[in-house]
């Protein structure tokens, strides 16, 4: 068994800046830390010499602290125009709709079907054991279509848009290699929307706990080249 | 009085008190430092049940189906139930009580040159609440319906659905009301403090000559007090959710394992958020702020170095806590909240980071070529400055949203708090036993074990918390009660992070095997340990001056490298640097006294 | 120990005075065995201003560490009142997933400007208390052994703003029968859950009020030391007020908030 203490490569399209950005926090604080350290160390051990005192003041306090402020400053800027690509602004029109569905302790997935569109839900009709986990409601022409799976499979180079539910408690819906992250809550819907790159197997985990399954609460996504998704999506049925 | 039988009167006092080495009596307690004492007792019995508690979920973590005596082989529940008691116990009654409560009731009237608290009533009833609130805390191990399993951060529907799992039920409830009587006490005990340092300060006392340990006391009693506001009204609006039919922060319908929970209106988990981390952050600098006052007296105090930027040290001091009332939203990047509030709280926290940086800048520049006296209360002062430095690091990659939303709720967040939240603390608490056990006890704890004690435990914490940076950075998640035997490719990547789990595991029993050495130190020094001598470590602060005489406060704390003084004074005192610049405590009577 | 001091080892007179700016009992703490005026024991309190030092020492403590926990509790119902307005504005997905506002305002019950007038009126008389408490004459009679003075004039007072505080409960309590019998009860709607939650937790605060008044009228015939009963009085009229001007909040919020 072997331990990776970095990040599972990325197989997402916004993942990269993401990474990047990560290394680059990592190195900065990384350093700044050895750095303090030494700073640390060195001031105990070297020979005892006069106190900074008077002017030097200014060199030694609030010049370093200007430039933490400039650091932080870059960073934060940095960090939000990545924020703002992800989050801000919502999915393409165009981008392919899945919905997620949390419960202790599984995911279901849900596909609109052929005419793109979910129907209509009620959590009385909910019956994970008679196949309706998402409480599709059969009165609904838009639902006839729907299916649900218990894995997700996307198309690999598409924008996804994820609408996230969750019908008892709040879970958290993770995909680490997809650099995603989000809670869905009962009684409401979030969406994230995220583009798949390369094709694979990645884990999806729960990571709000959510009662004593939590540990066991997975689920697994496979992104398929775009043309095998549309034969698997094509063979799928209600 | 003239001049020359002031000065033999300040002599003959030290030399009596000189003469007193070697025919230790115990010191006579006042009532407000056997508070604090109590203080301390509930903290540490908190502290050991908590750490049992992680021993046992670690062990847990990578022997899933060990069988362990009395407790046979546990199951995920007990798992969550041992998370959310040792979340409590901890940072409630060790991280808020011992810094807070204990330190502050043992030494703050003595600081600022008071005989008493203020409010002595109220600070006795607010310490019989404390213990209140603890025993309701540990009566939830004892109830049917068990632990209560949601985390110390409780998130509804799942601890308000009493169907979504074991724990939910009078377990829960008293967990409610330890927590509601805990707001209450430790309101009323800040409440005493504040005024304490508003009202009692001894003449020559002003604010700016005020210990910097007096300051974050006072700064963290004020954000006590308003954020266990916040808290009670969160609890007492989730008690009413689970027992009176209420909807604030469950949705109108749930589906909880097969049936379908109705209630009018409709709520959500998003405004408990809110509120719980409203209170939930400013509870973190509750727990911190004291440790930072007290490290950096003892590295003025150890490095006989005056405190360079004392102005600025009460200023960052308030600007922690008052950013710290505007950063909760960190907590909820990812739980559902605006992205557009995510960049407001990214900024806030990114703010908070500064004069946090100033303070270590401000520890380093005090310790540049110093060579400072490394007995025990220093060691753990610099351990608190190198633990703070690696653990505060972190803070600003997880307050960045896009970053935390790999990061969040995965162990990257848990090694962050432990090392800046739980270690820091837990540092700045051994430096101050250590510091002030010679005034509980006219003994000092003994330096041999004390540092063998140090250098374990911080060899061991950088052991224990440090990979969890790591495991994190995998992509290992929070409360996952076993890491072994899950299937498909999740299984995996959970698996992969249990070599270093082991380590972790392995370093955490060491780490907490080594507190026996301190148990021992304290039991043995408080019996028969080294006399102390009065002003043990040469310290400027007033709660080392002789106490009962009228003293007067004549300049800030840690004022070494002054002009010369008079050649008696020195020779009492003092420990002079190479450039024979002279010890000058605070309370020193200057000859010019009238 | 050198006789003489010579000049370069006489530290500077410090500029400030230590006296100045010094608000602290320190350790000089103001033993008044009288229990009433300062004076004597070579102390210059006359000099001080009145509360920094000397008689009224303890009391301002006091009340200073009211004024803090109502600070505080301030923010308890502050919390409260925003939760009101989130929930007032925010929605929630119904059993079809559509997203509706639940939230319909109740008509409030007559009674409750009843009870406003009546809280209002128990805040006048338990100033009165809190003022006779404080008549120099009175306490210069109490303090030679003349009598006791302050106990007659406040006395009534006091009991009669528990009494008014009693009613206001009681009013309280009838509002909510009124209601349960339009059956609008605390389960009903998102502002009935704030109606019954506000004035509940209201209550138990008034409640926790009419104790300390109690607990002052006890006061006065128990306690021996003036201050001590001044502080009784004092602190439970600042806390009395407290729930009045929280009240009249919570109440305009009910009323014009919905």
């Amino acid at each position: 068994m072997q331990f990776h203490w970095h990040m599972p490569a990325n197989a997402a399209l916004h993942g990269a800046a993401l990474d990047g950005q990560m290394r680059l926090n990592l190195a900065i604080f990384a350093a700044l830390c050895v750095l303090a350290q030494a700073l640390l160390v060195a001031g105990i051990l070297l020979r005892r010499g006069p106190q900074p005192l008077g002017h030097k003041r200014w060199r030694l306090e609030y010049v370093p602290i200007a430039a933490f402020t400039a650091l932080f400053f870059a960073l934060a800027w940095h960090s939000e125009r990545l924020w703002a690509a992800m989050r801000y602004g919502g999915a393409d029109p165009a981008a392919m709709q899945v919905e997620a569905i949390g419960m202790q302790f599984a995911w279901y997935f849900r596909y609109p079907g052929k005419d793109a569109a979910f129907g209509s839900t009620n959590l009385r009709l909910v019956a994970p054991g008679e196949g309706n986990p998402a409480g599709i409601d059969p009165a609904d022409e838009r639902g006839r279509d729907d299916f649900v799976r218990s894995a997700l499979v996307l198309p690999a180079g598409r924008e996804v848009d994820l609408r996230l539910r969750a019908l008892d408690v709040i879970h958290g819906f993770s995909i680490p290699a997809l650099r995603i992250k989000q809670n869905a809550l009962p009684g409401q819907v979030f969406h994230i929307h995220f583009t798949p790159s390369i094709p694979g197997e990645y884990s999806i985990l729960c990571t709000q706990v959510c009662g004593l399954g939590h540990y066991r609460m997975q689920a697994v996504v496979r992104v398929l080249p775009a043309a095998e998704f549309d034969t698997w999506v094509r063979e799928q049925r209600p | 009085m003239n001049r020359e039988t002031q000065s033999a009167a300040t002599a003959s006092t030290l030399s009596d008190a000189r003469h007193l080495v070697g025919t230790v009596v115990r010191p006579r307690w006042r009532e407000h430092q056997r508070i604090g004492l109590g203080y301390l007792g509930i903290a540490l019995f908190a502290l050991g049940i908590g750490a049992f508690l992680s021993l046992l979920m670690r062990v847990h973590r990578v022997l899933p189906a060990l069988s362990l005596p009395f407790l046979g082989v546990s199951r995920p529940e007990d798992y969550l139930a041992w998370v959310t008691m040792h979340g409590t116990l901890m940072v409630f009654f060790v991280l808020t009580v011992a810094p807070l409560s204990g330190f502050a009731n043992l030494v703050l009237p003595e600081q600022l040159g008071s005989r008493t608290m203020a409010l002595p009533l109220v600070n006795k009833v607010a310490l019989w609440l404390t213990a209140l609130a603890l025993l309701v805390l540990l009566a939830a191990f004892f109830v049917p319906g068990g632990i209560p399993i949601g985390g110390w951060s409780a998130y509804p529907p799942l601890s308000v659905l009493p169907d979504a799992g074991p724990g939910q039920a009078t377990g829960m409830d008293l967990w409610l009301l330890s927590l509601a009587i805990f707001c209450i006490a430790s309101t009323l005990g800040a409440v005493n403090l504040v005024v304490t340092v508003i009202r009692c300060r001894c003449a020559g006392m002003t604010y700016e000559r005020m210990p910097l340990t007096v300051w974050s006391w006072l700064v963290t009693s004020l954000l006590t007090v308003l954020a266990f506001s916040v808290l009670l009204a969160a609890l007492v609006m989730l008690f009413c959710d689970r027992h009176l039919g209420t909807a604030f922060f469950v949705p109108s319908l749930t589906w909880v394992s097969g049936a379908v929970q109705q209630r009018v209106g409709g709520g959500s988990p998003l405004l408990w958020l809110h509120l719980f981390w409203f209170f939930g952050h400013p509870e973190v600098y509750i727990a911190i702020l004291p440790g930072m006052g007290l490290v950096t007296m003892l590295l003025g105090t150890f490095a006989r170095r005056r405190i360079i930027g004392y102005r600025l040290m009460i200023g960052t001091t308030w600007l922690i806590g008052v950013l710290g009332l505007l950063v909760w939203g960190h907590h909820m990047f990812v739980a559902g909240l605006n992205p557009f509030a995510g960049t407001a709280f990214e900024v806030s926290t990114m703010a908070i980071a500064l004069p946090s940086t100033a303070k270590v800048l401000n520890w380093l520049v005090i310790l540049w070529r110093s060579r400072p006296k490394m007995q025990t209360p220093m060691l753990w002062a610099l351990g608190f400055v190198s633990i703070f430095v690696t653990g505060g690091l972190t803070g600003p990659i997880l307050a960045q949203p896009a970053l935390d939303s790999y990061l969040h709720n995965t162990f990257f967040v848990v090694g962050h708090f432990h090392l800046i939240m739980a270690m820091a603390a837990l540092f700045g608490i051994f430096a101050g036993v250590a510091y002030w056990f010679p005034l509980m006890t006219g003994r000092m704890l003994s330096e041999r074990l004390g540092r063998w004690h140090f250098w374990w435990t911080v060899f061991f914490a950088y052991n224990t918390f440090f990979p969890m940076l790591l495991t994190g950075l995998s992509g290992e998640p929070r409360h996952y009660a076993q890491l072994d035997g899950l299937a498909g490719v999740a299984g995996a990547l959970v698996r992969s992070t249990l070599p270093l789990e082991r380590h972790i595991t392995a370093s955490a029993i060491l780490l907490a095997t080594g507190q026996l050495l301190w148990v021992a130190n304290v039991i043995r020094s408080w019996r028969r340990g080294q006399p102390a001598t009065p002003n043990s470590w040469l310290s400027t602060t007033m709660e080392w001056a002789p106490q009962d005489t009228d003293l007067i406060c004549h300049r800030a704390p840690c004022e070494y490298g002054l002009p010369s003084q008079p050649a008696d004074h020195r020779a009492v005192f003092a420990d002079t640097d190479e450039s024979g610049a002279p010890f000058l405590p605070q309370w020193a009577t200057e000859p010019t006294a009238e | 120990m050198p006789a003489i001091l010579h000049p370069g080892e006489v530290e500077q007179r410090p500029t400030r005075r230590y006296d100045e700016g010094d608000s602290g009992g320190g350790r000089r703490p103001p033993i008044d065995e009288k229990h009433t005026g300062g004076g004597g024991d070579n102390d210059n309190w006359s000099n001080q201003p009145q509360g920094r030092r000397g008689p009224r020492e303890r009391l301002q403590r006091y009340r200073l560490g009211i004024f803090f926990a109502l600070g505080g509790d301030a923010l308890f119902f502050v919390s409260i009142v925003s939760a009101f307005f989130v929930t007032k504005h925010s929605g929630h997905v119904n059993a079809n997933y559509q997203w509706v506002n639940s939230w319909l305002p109740i008509q409030i019950p007559a009674i409750l400007w009843i009870n406003t007038a009546v809280l209002l009126l128990s805040s006048v008389s338990v100033e009165l208390a809190r003022r006779a408490m404080f008549r120099e004459s009175d306490l210069m009679e109490e303090w030679l052994g003349l009598g006791t003075p302050t106990r007659r004039r406040v006395l009534p007072w006091l009991a009669i703003s528990a009494v008014l505080g009693g009613a206001f409960l009681w009013g309280q309590l009838t509002a909510w029968s009124q209601l349960k019998l339009q059956r609008v009860t605390f389960r009903d709607n998102p502002s009935t859950h704030f109606f019954y939650l506000i004035t509940g937790v209201h209550g138990v605060h008034l409640l926790l009020g009419i104790l300390f008044l109690a607990a002052a009228l006890v006061g006065m015939k128990a306690v021996r030391s003036l201050e001590s009963r001044q502080i009784l009085v004092d602190c439970s009229a600042w806390y009395w007020h407290s729930m009045g001007v929280f009240w009249i909040f919570l109440f305009a919020l009910l009323v014009y908030g919905q």
